[in-house]
């Protein structure tokens, strides 16, 4: 097996691997970085993020606006020293991006301009139309070019940690297009593998979106944690699960069920406001949790609307006109007019909540450092604990930036004086690797189909672990997973060849989709309360005697995992009521 | 609620493994779709529940991470974009055209990626200026002279559109030559003179011929062949100053 050898390793290209990387470069231009993606950097799904990034700039806006609606949004479960943190260099990052040429949308004095977004007592939210993800990945993604100390391994899926001396020294990973498996010695690893939406089967996440980083790292012994909460997005397309941004709402979009009534009155977040002048945090400017359960209370009354593509309820954008449509959001216009032919300008547009987003990840600190030394975590892949139980529309882009670089500073701080490895012992670790993939193309009583196990994966998930929870249904779906793993074993692949085999591929995946799933339903039966986007039918109220602690889910092989609890960080607000009334009182 | 319209579907997939083939070959898949479908979901079908090996890239389904570009009937087209409804009788799908075939549709997209880089994309500041100090600042009419040059999302399909590319491989391209525009465009960049070097070539912006297919199979409405002619006319330009005009050398 080929090794190469690295200072500091990265597993993700998209937005924080990304910025990572290009930290590394700048603060130490004599390190050599590695930067290791499954995909192409520009086909990450950073890309596909349209809304904005969040980040105080504006003079009637302040660092403890964004501090208490984060926290507030999060529903307490938010670390609040990382908070802090945060909100500080989001600014600072926006910026940085600016300088780099981002192109975020101007006021008409050449400064940037921000959007309202759900939840966030003041506007603050940068764009760049509703490409802002977009935007910001192939912006870092140029200007990551420009550093010659940064090497690429483009298409190159990373497998195992390579963990000695309790340290995280390496990892393992087959060049896609050949099929050889390599090693790549580091001193420092981190991971920025995204989320795992496509545990589900009705998700905004690509389909490289698997989990993939968070499995690693929890097969290595670095918890995963609050992986309970799953966000869902209050309006994705009902047939593609295609993401419509939640600056549909910020713009002035109303959201209305087969009476024509703006049903989230009715749920906490009214009274209603003027149709065309929304109102900061309150009606479709609630949060995305609380606007999803009101989808799902909606449907138990018969108050959606039937389609060909299920129950829905109408988004109804027509009073914007088609100029400020085509200003603010062209790509929205575009999706819902190719995929559902519908015209937002002409029509109100059905749609319904779909997984969006993976609060949970792998356990972090705001030094975004894991448990395990070596390895360090950033992006969705990680839960360092900004968003708590439910994250803020706009905070995740710049989460991207700020721990991207978090983690690449700390990395730095590790690598320093560290002694050699031991090659023999982490080849020894490889060899592992090597005997798993050998295992896959050897087997010959696979009785598995890859897409059959699959299919219950995504159906149990959905059935069991949606945006309403029982007990019953929770106790189901950690008996169902834990039998597919166990069944997993026994997958067959179909495609023995070495050339960019999609299928041995489609299987890792699973394998790591699984993995995850399990932390999912483990973490959220045993969260017997309601917080955020975790919402249990049989616990309704939030328990902070219990529950203000964030789920530790720790990998014990084949066997069920071991849950553990840590506390959250209260510096400054105790936890409180969750008001999005608006200011009527 | 009426149900979704189903409908049986012929794929002609072109096949190819390396280490086996000779040369590739056509496959042909029936399946049954829906008809809102998009050809991506064809394949996706076809990889789930008929055969496992059929390799292509995609991701995102929403036309935005350009993984998915293939020859659809002859055509550049992202498969997530390309409508069953589109298409009568049976629909061919090929790897994209001009690039090496690493198997079935997954194409080498190598040549490109080092062309992006070789134009230099990104801002090579004009006025250095420290973060403390805030936005440069830039209007809207600033931002709109580049902004749909920033559009592209790297799908290549402009690159298997281009007769000029598929004859003279070292040709930049449209897709490459256009960020280069981008960024020239950028209020925020001086770096024109240093990408000139790159773009104002034989390889560059002269290798172009004017064909517009670029612009009419990009998904991202881009249009290269627009910033090519602006590139055109301003290299001529500073030809002009160069040579022409009495001192007019800087």
């Amino acid at each position: 097996m080929e090794t190469f050898t690295t200072d500091v390793a990265i597993i993700g290209a998209g937005g924080a691997g990304l910025r990572a990387a290009i930290a590394l470069a700048e603060t130490d231009p004599r390190l050599r970085i590695a930067l290791i993606s499954k995909v192409y950097p520009m086909r990450s799904h950073t890309c596909a993020a349209e809304g904005g990034a969040a980040g105080v700039i504006k003079p009637d806006d302040s660092f403890d606006l964004h501090f208490d609606d984060t926290v507030g949004g999060g529903d307490w479960l938010s670390d609040q020293d990382c908070v802090e943190y945060f909100i500080h260099e989001a600014p600072k990052e926006l910026l940085q991006l600016e300088h780099w040429g981002c192109p975020w949308n101007r006021e008409a004095d050449g400064s940037v301009a921000v959007r309202p977004f759900g939840g966030m007592k003041k506007k603050r939210t940068w764009f760049a139309a509703d490409k802002s993800g977009f935007h910001i990945l192939h912006t870092l993604f140029q200007t990551s070019l420009q550093f010659p100390t940064i090497t690429r391994y483009d298409e190159y899926y990373a497998l195992d940690l390579l963990v000695d001396d309790g340290r995280c020294q390496g990892v393992t990973a087959m060049e896609m297009r050949s099929g050889e498996l390599r090693q790549i010695h580091a001193k420092a690893v981190i991971i920025a593998g995204g989320g795992a939406g496509r545990m589900f089967p009705f998700s905004t996440n690509g389909a490289i979106k698997t989990g993939d980083g968070m499995a690693m790292a929890y097969r290595a012994g670095a918890p995963l944690k609050d992986m309970e909460f799953v966000q869902y997005h209050p309006t994705g397309l009902p047939n593609t699960g295609s993401l419509l941004t939640e600056a549909c709402r910020g713009e002035g979009g109303i959201l209305v069920n087969k009476h024509g009534r703006r049903y989230l009155q009715d749920y906490g977040m009214g009274p209603e406001t003027p149709v065309g002048q929304p109102q900061l945090k309150t009606m479709e400017l609630g949060p995305r949790d609380r606007v999803s359960q009101a989808y799902w209370h909606e449907l138990q009354k018969g108050n959606t609307v039937t389609t060909q593509w299920g129950e829905c309820v109408l988004l109804d954008m027509r009073h914007l006109g088609e100029k400020k449509i085509n200003e603010r959001l062209p790509l929205v216009r575009e999706l819902a007019e190719a995929y559902l032919g519908v015209d937002i300008v002409k029509e109100a547009v059905p749609i319904r909540p779909v997984v969006h987003y993976m609060m949970g990840g792998i356990s972090t600190n705001t030094a975004a450092a894991t448990p395990l030394p070596g390895l360090f975590a950033a992006g969705e892949c990680a839960c360092v604990s900004l968003n708590g139980a439910n994250r803020l529309g706009s905070n995740s882009l710049v989460e991207l930036l700020v721990f991207g670089r978090r983690a690449a500073l700390s990395a730095i701080e590790h690598v320093q004086g560290l002694p050699a490895p031991n090659a023999a012992a982490l080849n020894a670790h490889a060899e592992k690797t090597q005997q798993r993939i050998g295992e896959l193309f050897s087997r010959t009583n696979g009785t598995e189909s890859m897409s059959g196990l699959r299919r219950e994966m995504q159906e149990t998930m959905e059935k069991n672990v949606g945006i309403y929870r029982t007990e019953e249904g929770l106790q189901e779906g950690v008996s169902k997973i834990h039998e597919l793993r166990q069944r997993y074993r026994r997958v067959k692949l179909t495609d023995k060849s070495s050339v960019f085999n999609t299928d041995l591929f489609q299987v890792l995946e699973l394998g790591s989709m699984l993995d995850c799933a399990e932390a999912v339903t483990v973490g959220a039966l045993a969260r017997k309360e309601s917080r955020g986007a975790h919402q249990r039918l049989d616990y309704v109220e939030r328990d902070d005697r219990n529950f203000l602690r964030h789920t530790m889910v720790h990998h014990q092989g084949m066997d069920s995992p071991r849950v553990d609890y840590l506390d959250v960080v209260i510096t400054k607000s105790p936890p409180g009521v969750r008001d999005y009334s608006g200011d009527h009182k | 609620m009426t149900p979704l319209k189903e409908r049986l579907v012929q794929l002609e997939v072109l096949r190819y493994y390396p280490d086996t083939d000779t040369e590739a070959h056509f496959q042909t898949y029936e399946v049954v779709c829906q008809e809102e479908w998009v050809v991506l979901d064809a394949l996706n079908k076809i990889k789930a529940d008929i055969d496992p090996t059929l390799n292509y890239r995609w991701s995102c389904h929403m036309a935005v991470c350009g993984s998915c570009g293939m020859m659809i009937n002859g055509e550049p087209k992202l498969s997530c974009h390309a409508f069953l409804r589109e298409y009568e009788g049976v629909i061919r799908v090929e790897p994209l055209a001009h690039f090496p075939v690493e198997r079935d549709l997954v194409t080498a997209p190598d040549d490109f990626m080092e062309k992006l880089k070789r134009v230099k994309p990104y801002v090579i500041p004009k006025e250095i200026k420290p973060i403390s100090e805030g936005e440069y600042k830039q209007t809207p009419a600033q931002l709109m002279k580049f902004r749909q040059y920033s559009m592209c999302i790297n799908c290549m399909l402009c690159y298997a559109a281009c007769p000029q590319y598929g004859l003279t491989p070292s040709f930049i391209g449209p897709a490459a030559l256009t960020l280069a525009h981008r960024y020239n465009q950028d209020s925020r960049d001086g770096g024109r003179k240093e990408r000139q070097e790159v773009v104002a070539t034989h390889e560059g912006v002269w290798e172009c011929t004017f064909v517009g297919a670029c612009s009419e199979v990009c998904p991202a409405h881009v249009d290269p062949a627009s910033a090519l002619q602006q590139m055109k006319i301003t290299s001529s330009i500073d030809w002009i100053v160069e040579h022409l005009i009495p001192g007019g050398k800087s």
